[in-house]
């Protein structure tokens, strides 16, 4: 494992790899302040054979890496005509809401589910964290980038459940599964909220609202992987409801919302009952004042008015 | 045959470099790793000797070693790696054998750059990290005076061996002779491989060719002076009348290995060599 500030006593800014470097010193490698270098150092691990996972310190920092990410690590295999892997494990924590404002706050994997051959693998409160690093740290042949929305770090781990609050939940597909949330009274759903991650939360509160408020039957799916998308488990997920919204915290255009509906559009447009519609954050940057940033990132709030306003809905 | 339509896309050749690959590549043991860049075919063929494999790789043929994918810049074999971005595969050459140095206690890695790539800063970064972890790394930074095309008065600032040092890196120069690289080469592997630590040697170089295809812009008369310095004239010079006879035996290997490589007519290495 490399990365910056991972060893203990500090274990790393969120505290991720606390104990680690105590249990394992030769195995988890502080690194300098060069993202670039170290993501290239891991690639050239993941060539001879190693299975290494970096911490990328805030998601936002990945940029510094893109180049080894698009350039190097994915491509690899595949100009080199399939004769090496590089499984590289990336984890990128992402996501606002903590006031650390435009440049500590962000969710940028929508700039890397379009690049051919990475994972791009979101964990949530429901997955099971040991059966997910280590699917990707030691099963995945390909690069994997693991988004880890930071709110998550100070919450209470869910775990596999059958039932959570109001809802029903299935693990949908694999081999990473996706969590499907029914609402127990009547099994079935009017909306379906597509989200991930931190998002979850956002939908999950917004469907439950609007089954309490308003009567109105919604289901949420937390999916598994953002690249490749899930698309049989989305299909089953929208059957029969009549609106679909992507819940998402990154920003609006070229997003993981705008892949989603496109998918579905061509994979099963005859089962759209109207337009998917998407919650994003603003078009701009993060602030870092608390009152500023609830109001740019999306909530419940802004899901419940979405679906509010839908003709067919309430 | 570019001219012929047999070839497309783009080539870097290193024409008035063959002695920096040559002369680095030689002292290395099987095991060690080598990283290069879009100017790697000498680098290539000084390892492997494998005129079939390259020559089909950037014909595109399915023969090739990388089945016509990876083409002119971006070849695998065994220990060998290059990809066309400048800087992009030095920190990989760290990684490659700090995991190599888990079965193995003697390879080595040598990391091929230009001057031109000194402008990026992740080479400085994987110096930076090659030092502070006792990297057994080599690197090596052929310096031909241009970063495609513009000359380095107008790309670098101070001095190229100062970077290296700064970090801790020995550092040594040599010229653009095929004998001097080699016992530079020699040494410097030698230290890295005993001492477990980086060092960086820095060839003053010149390419004789173009960049790529036939983009050249540079002085008429600067040019004549290099080819007068041209390493293969050396070469020659040093061998006496067995040059004559070993030039003809290696345009005899070079047409043997590439002939009906895509399975058309013809004689396509008569103006190779």
């Amino acid at each position: 494992m490399l990365g910056e500030d991972i060893l203990d006593p500090y274990g790393g800014a969120f505290k991720v790899t606390k104990g680690m470097s105590s249990r394992w010193p030769e195995r988890v490698l502080t690194t300098p302040i060069s993202e670039a270098a170290f993501t290239g150092i891991a690639a050239g691990m993941a060539l001879r054979g190693a299975r290494p996972v970096i911490e990328i310190m805030f998601g936002d920092f990945i940029t510094l890496a893109f180049d080894q990410i698009a350039n190097h690590i994915t491509k690899f295999s595949m100009m080199y005509n399939g004769g090496v892997e590089c499984p590289v494990v990336i984890r990128a924590p992402m996501g606002g809401g903590r006031g650390y404002g435009p440049t500590h706050s962000q969710s940028l994997e929508k700039h890397f589910i379009g690049i051919p051959g990475l994972n791009v693998a979101p964990i949530s409160r429901f997955h099971d964290l040991d059966s997910f690093y280590s699917h990707f740290i030691l099963k995945e042949s390909r690069p994997t980038l693991i988004i880890e929305n930071k709110k998550m770090y100070g919450q209470e781990y869910i775990g596999t459940v059958t039932e959570h609050r109001i809802f029903n939940v299935d693990l949908k597909g694999g081999p990473i599964p996706s969590v499907l949330l029914t609402p127990v009274s009547t099994g079935k759903a009017d909306v379906c909220l597509i989200s991930y991650s931190g998002g979850g939360d956002i939908a999950i509160d917004a469907a439950e609202e609007l089954l309490m408020e308003h009567e109105i039957h919604t289901s949420v799916l937390i999916l598994g992987s953002l690249s490749p998308l899930p698309l049989t488990v989305l299909e089953e997920a929208i059957t029969d409801v009549s609106q679909v919204v992507v819940v998402e915290e990154g920003s609006r255009v070229s997003g993981i919302g705008a892949e989603i509906a496109a998918a579905l559009m061509e994979q099963c447009f005859h089962k759209l009952r109207a337009p998917i519609q998407r919650i994003t954050s603003g078009d701009g940057i993060i602030p870092c004042a608390a009152d500023k940033e609830a109001r740019f990132l999306p909530g419940p709030k802004s899901v419940i008015d979405q679906v509010l306003r839908m003709p067919g809905v309430s | 045959m570019y001219a012929e339509g047999r070839l497309t896309g783009t080539i870097h050749t290193c024409i008035g470099q063959e002695a920096c690959a040559v002369g680095v590549v030689t002292p290395l043991l099987d095991d060690d790793i080598i990283v290069s860049n879009h100017r790697c075919h000498g680098h290539y063929l000084a390892r492997y000797m494998d005129i079939k494999g390259l020559v089909a790789e950037i014909m595109g043929l399915d023969s090739g070693i990388c089945g016509g994918i990876g083409g002119s810049q971006h070849l695998y074999r065994e220990n060998f790696y290059s990809n066309g971005i400048q800087g992009g595969m030095v920190p990989a050459a760290l990684g490659m054998v700090l995991a190599e140095s888990k079965k193995r206690k003697d390879s080595i890695s040598v990391a091929f750059i230009g001057d031109g790539t000194l402008g990026q800063g992740i080479v400085y970064e994987s110096m930076n990290i090659a030092s502070l972890w006792s990297v057994p790394i080599l690197f090596v930074i052929e310096n031909n005076l241009y970063a495609q095309s513009t000359p380095i008065s107008l790309n670098l600032a101070g001095s190229i061996a100062d970077r290296p040092k700064s970090f801790g890196i020995e550092a040594r120069s040599c010229g653009n002779d095929l004998e001097d690289i080699y016992a530079t080469a020699a040494s410097m592997t030698e230290y890295v491989r005993n001492e477990r630590k980086p060092a960086c040697m820095i060839i003053n170089t010149y390419r004789l060719a173009a960049h790529s295809k036939g983009d050249d812009t540079r002085d008429f008369d600067e040019l004549k002076h290099w080819k007068g310095n041209d390493p293969m004239l050396a070469v020659r010079t040093s061998l006496g009348p067995l040059a004559d006879d070993l030039e003809i035996e290696c345009r005899h290997f070079v047409d043997r290995e590439i002939e009906g490589i895509d399975g058309s007519q013809g004689n396509h290495g008569r103006n190779s060599g």
